[in-house]
């Protein structure tokens, strides 16, 4: 290296200690390699951050600095997948900007708003919808005019009419519908009710984030509910892995209700399931062979299953989500580890971790991420920025994911979902219907599945309707509709 | 219009310096060849003034304010004046350095321009201070040779120094740093920072037994102790570790190294369980967003300010960077780095990396252990100091508080860091005497 110059007096004065051999200069080239190592370890830094966590940066909130863009540039639209525009920026003769959502409140949460703050895609895509990659001679033509660019187009996963099918199926219930791709990771459809329209999110801005108003809230990836049968999915596979051989010697006699250290667990609505094996029990959903079950298991390995199904972390999607709770301790009593088993207890969920779990049993255990945005193109149609999917990875083997499905069209084909899977296409799937909590009477509609046509794709789904111990409608239903009109 | 010729004109930015600091690199390859090199040298200045014109033309564009043109002015004769007053005084300077110095002063001066004119004046006035200053050093060190004996004057005023700032210093973000005398504020720890590697030259310069390096350890270790209680973690790293390397070189163990690496992973895993204000900053170094609201909130915007930046910048006075707390000292890199892009913050860390290789180049070529372990000992202050600010803006290690030599705002990091090199150029005329002495 000729940056060090070399210099071979040969001293015999102050550095005697130091090898003749080493040269009088070894120490500091030692030195100066020691800080050469940590300027390129800053420089290879750098380029990880600007290559992997900029983008988080950039798009946060508090980043003021993405707001300057739109100084120069005019806020780019959202469209669905088949080219129906969701947001646009409408100019006025004056100059003035009015960011407009043509179809009002249908999709409120997952477009979300760019007034008051930003929420949903208009939030997560702001840094995008707000650069402009027009044709460069024409950039130049705007800014030789002080005018401002068109900022880029986002192209989303979303379906029109799966959107428009869910919002009305769900009617005027509070509640949510997810659906997705599970080969791909594409998200279809994401409906979350109460909701609010963001054209006039300005002056309902009261009453919208009052106290009063879960409306501002999405549902289906935020919302913690409890999963009530649903969660029997888990259970089901926590003990076909415990009992890998001899599962299906399972057996129990249901008379409507378990009782365990003077705490009974209940059937819905009392019934008495008689004789059943381990699938009839998972179709019946019955909540006493469920109670029964769940005392038979391993706690660590329970517990250690619930971690690998993604509960207690954060999901892997770059949207606002909440975490799912799986809270059993050891040290609970029979009572809890019995509630737990058949979908009560602490346990809680959003619609969006039920459905990834649907989609991965789906997908031979191999969960995708899932996403919004399909790809980002300039004003003129040319592609920017694509999305490719990408895997979360395996959360549960090919033999488990079968065995899973197995049993989930049981439900649909015997069990408690027998309103599916009669219209040319085949369902698998699971029905809940939760307590609010355990003092509670007011009941969630849950449901959770697949559908596939040969052929042609498979959809995950997961519904829940609020309180339908009121209103009446079933989850089941609604999810039929969806699914209908993805076929 | 304005903002589409900061557009263009920030690419242009962008190459000339990558063309100066290519230069600045493979001149080694001419080594030996003086006129090659000189031509080199020259071609560097041209792109340095270049630089210097645009940034300034930019920020006259942009308020069309015939000060700025007055200002530019001022300091285009002052940097010819620097330049020449080393060629002349500093018979024989190491132009590479010189050149790197007055690059980073000229970026220093346009950064700081765009984002307080009257800091910008203010700095702009010590700087003229620090190069008459500069002139009396090669005069006072290559003539005399009684400084490698005053090594109980340069403790004694280090510790009255640091001891001064402890008692009666005025706190800024939680940091006792300076001292008030009347108008002006000053800095007493980058000066002592001069004042402690001539110590320590002196100290280790002949007698390497193990009784005197464990006293000059524990005179170092006391230095050390009083910056931590001043809670100015910067400077007490750069202490140390000028220690350690200056400890290394003089013993040639690598034990000692070794040792010294361990003690401070130990002491700052102390240091973390022991106050709250080292807590404060390696929350913010590990996740700053979950901390956004109050520790984290400085880091955040330095890296709001570096992601969206990007490679090649948002164009000078196109960004925020005044959105960022101390932006002028501690975050300059992070203005660099959103206005003038991702290419040339990088180029500026070149450039400093640069000056440390030349600094120890230097030192190898020297002679007499007092003078090599100087430079080595000043080289490293240098180095720790850019690696500490750079590092902190970036995340790489968590934030300590430092300048950016040259570049950030401060009478007394500038004064010092005019010295540090001023003592250096000495050196290397020190350091062509022997060399001559020697044919």
């Amino acid at each position: 290296m000729s940056l060090f110059s070399k210099q071979d007096n040969q001293e015999k004065d102050s550095t005697k200690k130091v090898k003749k051999s080493k040269g009088r200069n070894h120490e500091y080239v030692v030195v100066m390699y020691l800080f050469l190592a940590i300027f390129v370890g800053i420089i290879l830094y750098y380029i990880y951050f600007m290559a992997f966590q900029r983008d988080t940066f950039i798009n946060n909130p508090y980043n003021s600095l993405q707001n300057l863009f739109g100084e120069h540039v005019v806020r780019g639209e959202i469209t669905d997948c088949d080219g129906n525009v969701l947001a646009k920026t409408k100019v006025g003769e004056n100059g003035q900007e009015t960011r407009v959502y043509p179809y009002e409140n249908l999709f409120a949460h997952v477009v979300g708003f760019s007034t008051n703050g930003k929420s949903g895609l208009e939030n997560v895509e702001n840094f995008e919808l707000l650069r402009s990659h027009e044709f460069f001679l024409e950039q130049f033509a705007d800014q030789m005019n002080d005018e401002k660019s068109q900022g880029d187009r986002v192209v989303t996963t979303l379906d029109l009419s799966i959107q428009q099918t869910a919002y009305n199926a769900l009617g005027s219930c509070d509640g949510a519908v997810y659906v997705m791709e599970p080969q791909t990771g594409k998200i279809l459809a994401m409906v979350s009710k109460p909701d609010f329209n963001p054209n006039t999110i300005e002056e309902d801005w009261e009453s919208v984030s009052g106290e009063e108003s879960t409306a501002l809230f999405n549902r289906a990836t935020q919302g913690q509910y409890a999963p009530g049968s649903v969660f029997k999915m888990v259970t089901l596979l926590e003990y076909y892995r415990e009992h890998p051989l001899d599962y299906m010697n399972y057996s129990y006699q249901c008379e409507g209700g378990i009782t365990v250290e003077d705490q009974t667990i209940h059937c819905a609505g009392n019934k008495a399931h008689g004789q059943e094996d381990l699938k009839q029990s998972f179709a019946n959903s019955c909540n006493a062979s469920f109670s029964n079950i769940g005392l038979q298991l391993d706690y660590q390995k329970y517990k250690a299953l619930t971690d690998s199904l993604l509960f207690n972390k954060d999901l892997p999607i770059d949207f606002i989500s909440s975490q799912s709770r799986f809270a059993l301790k050891e040290s609970d009593n029979d009572f809890m580890v019995m509630s737990t088993a058949m979908g009560q207890g602490k346990t809680l969920v959003s619609p969006l971790h039920m459905a990834l779990l649907a989609s991965a049993i789906s997908n031979d255990g191999v969960l995708m991420r899932p996403y919004l945005v399909d790809h980002t193109e300039n004003a003129d149609g040319i592609v920017v920025r694509t999305q490719k999917p990408s895997q979360y990875g395996s959360i549960m083997s090919k033999e488990e994911a079968d065995f899973l499905e197995e049993y989930m069209l049981e439900v649909v084909n015997t069990g408690t979902a027998t309103a599916l899977g009669r219209d040319g296409y085949d369902v698998a799937g699971k029905t809940g219907t939760a307590q609010v909590s355990d003092t509670s009477d007011t009941t969630n509609s849950w449901f959770v599945g697949y559908a596939t046509k040969e052929d042609q794709r498979t959809v995950a789904i997961a519904v829940v309707v609020e309180r339908n111990n009121e209103n009446g409608v079933s989850a089941v239903n609604v999810a039929k509709q969806v699914l209908d009109s993805c076929f | 219009m304005l903002h589409l010729v900061s557009l263009l004109s920030k690419y242009l930015l962008v190459l000339l310096l990558l063309l100066y600091t290519y230069d600045s690199f493979h001149v080694f390859a001419y080594q030996g060849k003086d006129k090659l090199q000189r031509h080199v040298y020259a071609r560097q200045r041209f792109y340095m003034f270049f630089i210097h014109f645009v940034g300034f033309g930019l920020l006259f564009l942009k308020e069309y304010n015939i000060q700025i043109i007055g200002f530019y002015l001022m300091q285009v004769i002052l940097f010819a004046a620097i330049l020449a007053i080393y060629r002349f005084f500093y018979e024989k300077t190491s132009e590479l350095l010189l050149n790197n110095m007055v690059l980073l002063l000229m970026v220093g001066m346009v950064m700081l321009t765009r984002l307080n004119f009257d800091h910008a004046w203010k700095q702009f006035l010590i700087l003229i201070a620090a190069t008459v200053v500069s002139l009396f050093i090669p005069l006072i060190l290559a003539k005399n040779q009684g400084f490698r004996n005053l090594k109980y004057w340069y403790y004694g005023v280090s510790i009255i120094g640091l001891l001064l700032v402890l008692i009666i210093g005025a706190v800024s973000y939680g940091a006792k740093l300076s001292i008030s005398l009347g108008p002006v504020s000053i800095q007493p720890s980058e000066f002592i920072k001069i004042l402690y590697v001539f110590f320590l030259a002196s100290m280790l310069r002949e007698d390497v037994s193990f009784t005197n390096l464990a006293i000059t350890a524990v005179m170092a270790g006391v230095l050390v102790l009083i910056l931590v209680a001043s809670k100015d973690l910067g400077s007490a790293l750069i202490f140390y570790l000028a220690f350690l390397m200056m400890l290394y070189v003089a013993t040639g163990k690598k034990q000692y190294l070794f040792l010294g690496i361990v003690f401070l992973v130990v002491a700052s895993v102390a240091g973390y369980y022991l106050f709250s204000h080292v807590q404060t900053r390696v929350i913010a170094w590990i996740n700053p967003l979950s901390v956004i609201d109050d520790k984290g909130y400085q880091i955040c915007k330095s890296l709001f300010a570096i992601g969206t930046g990007g490679w090649f910048g948002l164009g000078l006075n196109q960004g925020l960077p005044n959105t960022i707390p101390v932006v002028e000292q501690d975050f300059i890199f992070s203005a660099i780095a959103e206005e003038l892009g991702g290419v040339f913050a990088l180029c500026i860390l070149a450039v400093c990396a640069n000056c440390f290789f030349m600094i120890i180049n230097v030192a190898m070529g020297l002679k007499e252990q007092f003078y090599r372990l100087v430079a080595l000992g000043l080289g490293c202050v240098y180095g720790v100091q850019v690696i500490l600010t750079v590092g902190g803006a970036i995340k790489f290690i968590p934030s300590t508080g430092v300048t950016l030599p040259f570049v950030s705002y401060g009478g007394s990091s500038l004064m010092a860091s005019m010295l540090t090199f001023a003592v250096v150029q000495a050196l290397y005329i020190v350091k062509s005497d022997e060399s001559e002495k020697a044919k």
